[in-house]
């Protein structure tokens, strides 16, 4: 019993963001055209390799090697970028806080 | 990937549009119906009386559907679709808005051109045009064959090396429509979109005037973007107007910062995307002719995409 408790992820790292649509979050993506930069599982076009493929967040350490990967550090951190990390590569983009919630939402959902 | 893209075909939206859309919607009604009548037929060929069949196989039958049908329903649909689209074909006459438009392998190099036929401003991958009245594209190429459409404002046009060909569209309403590279033209030919833009009359008096004066206005040189926007290459094949990036050999960039699209009326035109074309075009649009700048660091990335923004 001990073991199997000690095995278990820690508090949160398995929750879906509260209240957010994957699938608006893919419409959202591909609006933005996040896929310039990033090859993101489930968008077919663009393919970008400006950044990091993503894909599996729900088993990722870091959010951008630094933050922690929770879901409302990555919904923050899709929609403003240099806020969280001011010399990364990533701008800020026009996403709305509930369009960044979806988005943050299908990350965690795609590569499960 | 751009809202609108690629365009709808059956949504016209100015009256270069519409006969082609309608007369569409009439062929295939009209062939539906010759569908279902010969359908019909071979019904009761198969499956009728004695005396049906024998009707149908008859002389006067294969005379009256067969011959006298046809020639009067086609030759009607003839003038109808003459009539339909005869002002399509009107000759031009030259006291409309021109504007040279000319395929390159895989975007579109704009020019809008004086009464004298000279061009005055110059652009890429984008139309500005007012609404409500017919503007004159002369539409040729710079190496292969390209076909230009845009099909809510009219049907396509090739666009021939060695030819000038001309066309006029036109939109009834302000917005933007999406338009496409309609012949095959090598590599990334289905990544060759372009917009169209359609204002207001009053509005777009204004974004012409302001362009003008800005193409005739010196940009402050010095600026370290400006510099960066040199050293790192861009001005090789891109022009600045008013700066001594003047390469041709690429979409002129004077007004990148009020465009619509990325990579030739592909993808939403944000600092997101406009940074990832730059660091790796080759992964939006494979074999374009720009090389992707992977040898940027962020900080230059960032700073050539705000001066890019700053340009309009």
């Amino acid at each position: 019993m001990l073991a199997t408790g000690a095995c278990r992820p820690p508090p949160g790292q398995d929750a879906a963001v509260p209240l957010a649509d994957p699938e608006r979050g893919q419409l959202a993506i591909e609006r933005v055209g996040c896929g310039a930069c990033h090859t993101i599982e489930g968008i077919r076009w663009p393919q970008g390799k400006g950044g990091p493929a993503l894909a599996g967040f729900q088993r990722r350490g870091l959010i951008a090697g630094r933050l922690p990967n929770r879901p409302d550090v990555l919904a923050a951190f899709v929609r403003n970028a240099p806020l969280l990390v001011p010399d990364s590569a990533m701008p800020a983009m026009p996403l709305s806080e509930t369009e960044a919630r979806d988005v943050a939402a299908y990350l965690y959902e795609i590569g499960r | 990937m751009l809202e609108g893209w690629p365009p709808p075909i059956l949504d016209p939206a100015g009256p270069y549009a519409w006969p082609i859309a309608t007369l569409s919607w009439v062929l295939l009604a009209m062939g539906a119906a010759v569908l279902a009548l010969v359908l019909a037929a071979l019904w009761v060929a198969l499956f009728g009386c004695e005396r049906a069949r024998a009707r149908v196989g008859g002389t006067k039958v294969i005379w009256l559907a067969g011959i006298a049908l046809p020639a009067v329903v086609l030759s009607a649909l003839l003038f109808y679709g003459l009539t339909l689209t005869s002002h399509l074909s009107d000759r031009i006459e030259g006291d409309e808005m021109r504007v040279r438009i000319t395929g390159e392998m895989w975007w579109w190099r704009v020019a809008y051109l004086d009464e004298a036929g000279e061009p005055v401003l110059h652009d890429a991958n984008e139309l500005h045009i007012p609404v409500g009245q017919p503007v004159v594209l002369e539409l040729q190429s710079a190496d292969v064959i390209h076909s230009f459409w845009v099909p809510r404002l009219a049907g396509k046009l090739d666009m021939i090396p060695g030819r000038r060909n001309l066309m006029r569209i036109q939109a009834d309403e302000p917005g933007v429509y999406g338009g496409q590279c309609a012949e095959y033209c090598g590599g990334p030919h289905a990544l060759m979109g372009f917009v169209v833009v359609a204002h207001p009359r009053a509005e777009f008096e204004r974004l012409l005037q302001a362009r003008l004066e800005r193409s005739a206005a010196p940009a402050a040189e010095d600026a370290p973007d400006a510099v960066l926007f040199q050293s790192a290459g861009c001005a090789a094949c891109h022009r600045i107007a008013g700066t001594a990036a003047n390469g041709a050999a690429g979409p002129d960039l004077t007004f990148m910062g009020t465009r619509q699209t990325i990579g030739a009326g592909i993808l939403p035109n944000n600092t997101g995307t406009l940074m990832g074309w730059i660091a790796n075009s080759q992964a939006i649009k494979p074999n374009n002719r720009m090389p992707s700048y992977t040898m940027l660091s962020a900080e230059e990335l960032r700073a050539l995409t705000a001066y890019l923004e700053a340009q309009q």
